[in-house]
Formats: C-alpha cells, sequence, structure tokens
C-alpha cells in the first residue's frame, strides 16, 4: 500500500470531524468575539442536541423530529444566554466564565439523571449515513457531506456578516461593546442572535456528528466542546473562517495520530505499538499552548493593545 | 549638575501611529521639569515608555548615566530610521527592562486614572509599594521570619501618611476615599518606593483652585524633603508655570520647545498650538 | 507583635488545638457501623476538599490567575504518594500487567527502623514529595502558559489537566503508574491504626484533617504576609503592581507553584481517603465542583472556602443522598428521586448562588473579621439604644444594654 493509501481513510475521516468540530467552533467564536466570554456550555448544548434527537426520533417521525430539534436547542441557547449570562453581563469576566462552568455542570447531571447514565444510542437518519465508496474506502455519506455543508454554511455565514445590517451591528459589538450600545445598536438582539446562529450551527453539527459516532452519554460533549474552542483560538478569536479551518485542521491531526500507530507499523517505521491514540486527544492542548505562545491572536486574529 | 534622567532620540510608533516622535529631553538632579501640551500629544505614552510599560521602537533611555532602555528598529522599521541614528542604534544591544526592574533602580509613577488596589486599605496600598525592597525570601516571609524588616517597612508608612495628610483614612478601603484623597494616596504610595526620581501624570487633575495650590506647596515640599527629582505631566497651567524649572511642550509626537517658563510663556509656537490663539478680528 | 495581636494568634491556636483533639476523639468513638460514620466520611472528604478549595483560592482568588488545572496537579498529588506508598509485597499484586520500577515504600522502609513513628514520618514524606512533583510540573508548565490571559490561561491549564491524565493512562508508563489500572494497596486511612496493648487507637479521619489543617494554616500565614499582599495587588491591578516593583513572572509562578503545591498534597490525601488512585477520578468536573465550592464559599475567603467545600460535601454525601434513593424529607417519590437527582439539584443551587449571590457566603471576609464585624454592629446598637434611653424624660431608668468592649485584637 502506497503513503497516500494508508493515510487517506484517516484524512478523510479527519475532514469530517473537522468539519463537525467546525460547526461548533463558529458559536464559540462568534460568542467570545461579541462577550468576550468563553461559552462553557456551548459543548454540552451540543450534546443535549443529540439527546434530543434520540428522544424525539423515538416518538415522532424524522422528518418532523429534525426540525423540532434544532428548534429547541436553538430555544435552549436562546435561554441559556437569557438567564445566566446576561444578568452578569456587568459582572467582572470571571463571574460570567463561572456562571458558563455551572450551567455547563447543570447540563451534563441533567444529561445523566435523564438518561439513567445509560449509553443512548443515536437514530440513523437515513441517506446521510448510508455506505459510500470514495477512493476505494467504504465510509458514510455524512463523512462527504460534512466538509461541503459545512463551508457553505459559513459562507452563508459571512455573507450575513459582511452584507447585513446585523452583521454589521455584529462587528460594531466585537470591536467596541460599550460605543456601540451608546450608537444605539439594540445590543440585546444583537447577543442573543449571535447565539441563536452558532447554537442553529452547533445543533446541525450534532447530526452529523452523531450519526459517525452513534453513542450519546453526558459527556459527549466535552471534548468536542474543548477541541473547538481550541480549534476557535488557534484560527484567530472572532474569526469565522479562521474558526473553520482551525477545526479542520484540528480535526485531521487529530485522526491522524488515532491512527499513527497503524500507520507507523503497516510502514516498518517502528515495530511495536507506542499507544499514540492515547494522545489524540491531549495533542489538540498540545497544539493549543504552542499557538498561544508564538502566536496568541492565532492564524487570522488581529493584534491589540491596551491602554495604560 | 547630574543628569538623572535622559532621553535620547525615542520614537514610539503603534502600528501607523506614531505616539511619540523623536523626543530627546533631560532631567537633572532635583529639578522639577514639566511636560506639557495638548490632549493625545504623546506625553503619558513617554512616561510609558521611560518606567518601561511600552518598549520605544527606537531610541535610548538613561537614568542617573547608565543606559537602561534601549531599542532599534527591526525588519521593515529600518527602512524608516535610515541615516546615522537608525545606524548608530542598530550596532548596540537590544535592552528592554520590566518596570518592575526600572523601579527598583529608583524611579516611581503615579498614573492619569488612577490605579489604586480597590480591595486594600489605604494603609496596605502604600505597604505594597515596599514588597520589593524586603530582603526575604517567600519562605521566610510566610513564616514570619521577617518581622523586624515589616515592622519597619510599617513604620515608614505611618510617616508617609502623615506627611500626605491620610492617617485618619488609613484603614479605610482605598476606593472610599474621595477622588483628592485617592490622588494623595497614589503619591504616597510613589514615595513608598524610595525613588530618586518621581513621575507625576497630572497629579492635580480634577481638583479645584485651591487643591491645586495645597498641591503644589505639596510637590516642592517632598522634593525638598526626599531630595526628589520630579517630572511632571500636568494641564494646571499656574501649577505647572509655578512650580517648574524647566518645560518641555509636546504636540503631536513631537518636541516643539523647551525652556524656563518664562520662554515658554512668549513662545508662539507653543501659543499656537496650545496656550490658546487670540480670535482674529 | 503587640499583645493584642499574640492574644489573638494564641487563641486561634488553642481552638485549633482543641478542633484537632475532637476529632481525634469522634476517631475512637464512632464505630463504622453507626449512623454518625457518615459524619467521619464527611469530614475527611471534606477537608480533603477543603485545602483543594482553598489552594485553588489562591490562585483564582487572591492572586486573580484563572487556572482550571486543580484536577490534573492532584492527579499528580494522588499518584506520587501512591507510588511511594505501596508495601513492597503487594507490589507485583498491584502492577498486575507490568514490572514496577518503584519497588519500596517509604513508610514501610522507615518503620522498619523506628517503627510507627518510622511510618508517620515516612507518609508525612510521600505527602510532602507528592506535593513537590506537583509543583515542579506546574513549574514547567508554568513557563509557557502564566503570561496568557484569563480566558486562555483557563484553557490552556484545563488542556494541561487533560494530557496529565492521559499520560498517567498511558500504557508504556505502565511499569510507573499502571497505565490504565488503578493504584491500590498504598497507605490509607484504613492502615492508620496504631495497637495499644490491647485497645486500637484509630487515626483514619485524624490524619487527612491534620494534613488539611497545616496546610490551610501555612496558606493564611502566607496570604497575610507582604507577598500575599502582593498577590492581591496582581489580582486588583497588575500594572500598577509591576509599576510598583513587583515582578509578575516570579509572583505569578510563585503563586501557582504554592497553589499546586498544596493540590497536589490535597490529591495524595485524597488517594488516602478513597483507598485508590484512579487517572479517570481527577476529570475536569472535579476541578469544575472545587471552583464551585470556591464560588460558593466566596472568591478571596479562606474560610469561605472551607465552609463551602464542608457545605458541598456535606449534602452531597450526607444530607441531600436521599434525593437519590426515593424519600427526601418525608416525600416519597422514587420516580422523580433516583439516581442523579441529587447532582440536578446541587447544581440548581450552584446556578442560584453563582447568579444571585454573587460574593458567596463570606465574600472576601474571614471569619475573624465577620466576628468582629458582628460583634461591633451589636455594640453600637446598644450604644444606640442607650443613648435613646439616656434622652427619654424617664432617665432614671438605667439602660438596660451591657458594656459591650470588643475581645481580642483590633
Amino acid at each position: 500500500m502506497s503513503l497516500g493509501q494508508t493515510i487517506l481513510p484517516y484524512i478523510i475521516s479527519g475532514i469530517s470531524v473537522g468539519g463537525q468540530y467546525s460547526l461548533i467552533a463558529i458559536g464559540y467564536t462568534m460568542v467570545y468575539g461579541i462577550l468576550r466570554l468563553i461559552n462553557f456550555a456551548h459543548g454540552d448544548v451540543f450534546m443535549v442536541a443529540g439527546l434530543m434527537m434520540v428522544y424525539l426520533a423515538a416518538a415522532l417521525p424524522l422528518y418532523i423530529a429534525i426540525p423540532l430539534v434544532i428548534l429547541f436547542t436553538v430555544l435552549l441557547g436562546f435561554t441559556i444566554e437569557r438567564v445566566a449570562y446576561k444578568p452578569l453581563r456587568t459582572a467582572p469576566r470571571m463571574s460570567v466564565m463561572i456562571s458558563a462552568i455551572g450551567v455547563s455542570y447543570l447540563l451534563q447531571n441533567l444529561a445523566l439523571y435523564i438518561t439513567g447514565g445509560l449509553n443512548k444510542n443515536y437514530p440513523a437518519i437515513p441517506w446521510i449515513s448510508d455506505s459510500v465508496s470514495i477512493f476505494g474506502m467504504q465510509t458514510t455519506r455524512v463523512t462527504i457531506i460534512t466538509p461541503f455543508l459545512t463551508v457553505f454554511l459559513s459562507a452563508v455565514l459571512v455573507w450575513l456578516i459582511t452584507h447585513t445590517k446585523l452583521g454589521m451591528a455584529m462587528r460594531a459589538v466585537s470591536k467596541d461593546f460599550e460605543t456601540s450600545q451608546l450608537m444605539g445598536i439594540r445590543i440585546n438582539n444583537v447577543i442573543s442572535a449571535t447565539f441563536i446562529i452558532g447554537t442553529f450551527l452547533a445543533s446541525v453539527g450534532s447530526m452529523l456528528f452523531f450519526t459517525n459516532y452513534p453513542g450519546v452519554v453526558p459527556t459527549s460533549g466535552g471534548m468536542p466542546g474543548l477541541k473547538a474552542f481550541v480549534a476557535a483560538v488557534f484560527g484567530g478569536i472572532g474569526s469565522i473562517p479562521g474558526a473553520v479551518i482551525g477545526a479542520f485542521i484540528i480535526g485531521i491531526c487529530e485522526s491522524l495520530i488515532k491512527g499513527l500507530d497503524t500507520i507507523l507499523l503497516t510502514r516498518g517505521v517502528i515495530a511495536d505499538q507506542v499507544g499514540f491514540a492515547t494522545f489524540s486527544d491531549a495533542f489538540t492542548f498540545v497544539l493549543l499552548i504552542i499557538i498561544l505562545v508564538f502566536k496568541p491572536t492565532g492564524l487570522f486574529g488581529e493584534k491589540s493593545t491596551d491602554k495604560v | 549638575m547630574a543628569k538623572v534622567l535622559e532621553v535620547e532620540n525615542v520614537t514610539m510608533q503603534f502600528g501607523g501611529v506614531v505616539a511619540v516622535n523623536n523626543l530627546s529631553m533631560v532631567v537633572n538632579e532635583g529639578e522639577i521639569v514639566a511636560l506639557i501640551g495638548p490632549n493625545g500629544a504623546g506625553k503619558t505614552t513617554a512616561f510609558n515608555v521611560i518606567t518601561g510599560v511600552y518598549q520605544p521602537t527606537n531610541g535610548r533611555v538613561a537614568f542617573r548615566e547608565e543606559t537602561i532602555i534601549r531599542n532599534h528598529p527591526q525588519g521593515k522599521m529600518k527602512k524608516l530610521y535610515k541615516g546615522e541614528i537608525g545606524e548608530y542604534y542598530t550596532k548596540e544591544r537590544v535592552l528592554a527592562p520590566t518596570p518592575d526592574y526600572i523601579t527598583s533602580l529608583g524611579m516611581a509613577r503615579t498614573f492619569q486614572n488612577i490605579r489604586l488596589w480597590k480591595t486594600q486599605t489605604v494603609f496596605d496600598n502604600v505597604l505594597i509599594a515596599k514588597h520589593h525592597q524586603s530582603r526575604h525570601g517567600f519562605i521566610s516571609a510566610m513564616l514570619r521570619l521577617n518581622r523586624d524588616e515589616e515592622k519597619a517597612q510599617r513604620e515608614r508608612v505611618r510617616d508617609l501618611l502623615e506627611i500626605v495628610g491620610l492617617s485618619d483614612v488609613q484603614n479605610e478601603l482605598a476606593t472610599s476615599l474621595p477622588y483628592g484623597k485617592q490622588r494623595r494616596l497614589e503619591i504616597a504610595r510613589a514615595l513608598a518606593a524610595d525613588p530618586k526620581l518621581l513621575l507625576l501624570d497630572e497629579p492635580a487633575a480634577g481638583m479645584n483652585p485651591q487643591e491645586t495650590e495645597e498641591l503644589t506647596e505639596f510637590i516642592g515640599e517632598i522634593r525638598d524633603k526626599f531630595h526628589l527629582t520630579i517630572l511632571l505631566i500636568e494641564h494646571h497651567m499656574d501649577l505647572v508655570m509655578d512650580i517648574s524649572d524647566r518645560i518641555y511642550v509636546l504636540d503631536f509626537g513631537k518636541l516643539i520647545a523647551d525652556g524656563t517658563p518664562e520662554q515658554i510663556q512668549n513662545n508662539q509656537r507653543v501659543i499656537d498650538a496650545y496656550l490658546g490663539v487670540a480670535d482674529d478680528a | 507583635m503587640t499583645a493584642s495581636e499574640r492574644n489573638k494568634n494564641l487563641k486561634i491556636f488553642a481552638a485549633t488545638g482543641l478542633f484537632l483533639f475532637v476529632i481525634l476523639i469522634l476517631d475512637q468513638v464512632i464505630k463504622p457501623t453507626s449512623s454518625l460514620s457518615m459524619l467521619l466520611t464527611v469530614l475527611q472528604k471534606g477537608s480533603v476538599y477543603a485545602l483543594a478549595a482553598v489552594s485553588m483560592n489562591l490562585l483564582n482568588g487572591f492572586t486573580g490567575l484563572f487556572s482550571l488545572g486543580h484536577a490534573g496537579f492532584m492527579l499528580i498529588g494522588a499518584y506520587t504518594y501512591a507510588i511511594l506508598t505501596i508495601p513492597a509485597a503487594a507490589r507485583d499484586t498491584v502492577y498486575q500487567y507490568y514490572h514496577a520500577i518503584v519497588r519500596f515504600s517509604i513508610p514501610e522502609t522507615l518503620s522498619s527502623f523506628a517503627g510507627p513513628l518510622g511510618t508517620v514520618i515516612g507518609v508525612g514524606i510521600a505527602v510532602t514529595i507528592a506535593g513537590l512533583v506537583a509543583a515542579l510540573f506546574a513549574f514547567l508548565i508554568g513557563l509557557p502558559v502564566l503570561r496568557l490571559k484569563s480566558d486562555y490561561l483557563a484553557i490552556a491549564t484545563l488542556g494541561f489537566a487533560e494530557i496529565m491524565r492521559a499520560i498517567c493512562q498511558w500504557g508504556k508508563l505502565g511499569p510507573l503508574t499502571n497505565g490504565s489500572n488503578l493504584l491500590k494497596s498504598f497507605a490509607r486511612i484504613s492502615t492508620f491504626k496504631l495497637d495499644l496493648g490491647g485497645t486500637t487507637l484509630s487515626f483514619s479521619t485524624f490524619v487527612p484533617v491534620f494534613i488539611a489543617t497545616v496546610c490551610i494554616g501555612l496558606i493564611v500565614l502566607l496570604v497575610n504576609s507582604t507577598y500575599g499582599r502582593a498577590f492581591k495587588a496582581i489580582r486588583d491591578d497588575e500594572i500598577a503592581a509591576e509599576a510598583m516593583g513587583v515582578n509578575l513572572a516570579k509572583h505569578k509562578m510563585l503563586s501557582f507553584c504554592t497553589s499546586c503545591f498544596f493540590a497536589g498534597i490535597a490529591g495524595a490525601c485524597m488517594a488516602m481517603v478513597l483507598s485508590i488512585a484512579q487517572a479517570s477520578n481527577f476529570k475536569s468536573a472535579m476541578t469544575y465542583e472545587i471552583l464551585l465550592m470556591v464560588v460558593l464559599g466566596g472568591i478571596g475567603s479562606i474560610t469561605g472556602s472551607v465552609i463551602g467545600a464542608m457545605l458541598f460535601i456535606s449534602a452531597s454525601e450526607w444530607w441531600l443522598r436521599g434525593l437519590d434513593s426515593g424519600t427526601f424529607l418525608g416525600i416519597n417519590a422514587p420516580g422523580i428521586f433516583r439516581n442523579g437527582f441529587r447532582l440536578v439539584v446541587f447544581s440548581i443551587i450552584i446556578m442560584v448562588v453563582v447568579l444571585f449571590f454573587r460574593q458567596g457566603i463570606m465574600g472576601d471576609k474571614e471569619l475573624p473579621d465577620a466576628i468582629q464585624a458582628f460583634r461591633t454592629k451589636r455594640k453600637m446598637k446598644a450604644e444606640a439604644k442607650a443613648a435613646a434611653a439616656a434622652e427619654t424624660p424617664a432617665a432614671a431608668e438605667a439602660p438596660a444594654a451591657p458594656d459591650e468592649t470588643p475581645k481580642g485584637g483590633a
């Protein structure tokens, strides 16, 4: 087998999972750009979307369940912002972050309580979970759809930000919160819109993600959420294309590392398993630390100086 | 007379904005020198460069005859600074100490927007300024082996608070003080660091004429009592003209005039830029 | 030190001594089967979490460095302690699939020289080394990470904790850490017994509580020292702190390493109390719980963190147990009160605290200040009452308010 053939399955699955991460990452980067808040609860909202689908699909036909899941997830994101973040807008930054951690904790415990700790199986959405063959490899259609869908949605979002009034308001608020308020921008609407868009993308991402990894547990949102945030930082916090690219890079690297043992074994580079797979999650954080030390503004971020 | 501070060809550039443009200043021992200019002229930026908060894009700062800060343009910036001056600096080593090092050398400052430690008492605010002078390490301080040293420091702080007139409020939280007293507290805090050179950034901001006069007297007193050299930024012209030995005038980052108060008052450029232009008939 | 200060310190010392003595008595008196044995469990776990919370408060609340890596450092402490105290004979049973590298146990070695005293010193040394190893890792991770802004510092430290967990579970390090299997049979609270002729003295609760008390005492000393003030200055305004001579890099590193040193010790005590050291116990959820304890008690208050930790543990281990098992406060509803409900109620309470009682229980005051404030308020009320009574025409009536003088130091 050539090098390309060995690596290809991992790259393809990496692109797929990277796309799913990017849908989550956009939510993080938008919220951080506007509120300077790391929404720790975002990954758990993603997980709740997965759980909602599990329960709704058991009771309703899929073509009703899917839009309902999206609707309820968006509602959840909106409510969280109103209840847990809005009252603390004037509080010091640590308080809001702690509130986000509290919401994350609550969502995980609620999920644990409702599911009784059992692993829930995600329903198979027809068509996207069908098996297809690409470059001589067997995979699910979701793997191919994800990157295209992701790029399409991101492009729509970028168009929204640059060509609509709401988008301009969002950009203004992310540059200077107080002045935007003084200039008559309805801050609450802008912030709610940000959360709605971010949560919408996360719910779509959850459908794609859980089709590939069908086990839903209360902690399903933790790691993907964290990785998505790292992707957002990597690409430059506040920059949507940056978040998308960062997420793809992280997805691909993660996938490659998971398969590194097998790759190196079949190429004859190593004789015995090194156990790289354990570090596939840790790698993301090594990458984070490296980027924060050498280029804290990320790939596409902007530098700003504080006035003393 | 000994040169306490020498600023030589300092430029501070933020991206496209040149905040300080080729500034050169000298402050001699025992003098009170004022740095004036319209808002946005780059005065506080100059302070920030001198105290090490910003690293200058170009230039050199010497404290008590020794160079403490030096930088020269890197890469793209080199083209902007062609010529002899650029050449001279690129041969020398870059020096960029952190502000705490410069403070330990004997410089202390106050801030334009008061930066007190809000959750601490008035007493503690001044006491913390003495922390870097303690000879004891982390563990020995934790185990209270530094009792005598701390007692001496507390004595000094009590004296300082009396000199500035804040003894009665020493156990109050710093935020509970009225504005004028907060400014005095900042000065007391700076004095606690035992400086040779004191930089005051708009010490009279927000004060009424009575308070300003008291402050003018006060600055003269502490200069004599603590053998200080003082560099101050100020907009209150009566304070500046009363107390300064020399004045430097900045406009859009450039030095447009320097000299004694009389010379400055009669300098046409300064009047045009800053002190006021009479309406044409 | 003034006489009143010395008086105050003596009182605190005496109170602490009395407290430890009471714990010792409880250890002997309460049998494992009695219904009060829950109290001992709460004290054991509570003291461990109290130390963890106070050490986190030192970093987050007093120095303003928002770090979420606490679980990782506790993990390092737990594993170091366990590795150093597994008896030589048990090594191979514990390290089933690997050949253990470390084959001695510090308490065991010392006890062969000095008997029970050797065991005590051995455990003390092992716990201290656990803290030092955690502090070493803190130093290494702090070098790149401490200059990041608060939000990024949080994520970077969170990531580091995850990396630590992955490393401890790595198969290749099995000879040291036992890979993905847990560590057991080391010096734990059930082995802290002393045989005196006929009776056996138990120290199972005393040891963790003692260690926690000593460590918290050291942190209190630190916070009230000149370095503690410098930390608070960094928290309030680090630019001003730098301008006043406080070297940010050095002090942030000091705070970080000290906090992680005590986190490591807390981890070692956790292993002692739980009797196992398992990497999967030290997930980021543990860091979040400790953070929530700190918030509950009040960021910036040491007594608050202790109170917060004790309340949290009491509620989750003891009082709210019923929420998980069908009956609570007399209400019988097995459909609702099943496994996991306790944590849900908990999370809601925490959210309420975070949203409406941001100051927590103690705000940023310590218990002695709070008592002092209470006394002063009572005195002022009494004086006001006396003044009012003196003004009334019936002034012949002696004022009923007793004369209160504040005891102890000012």
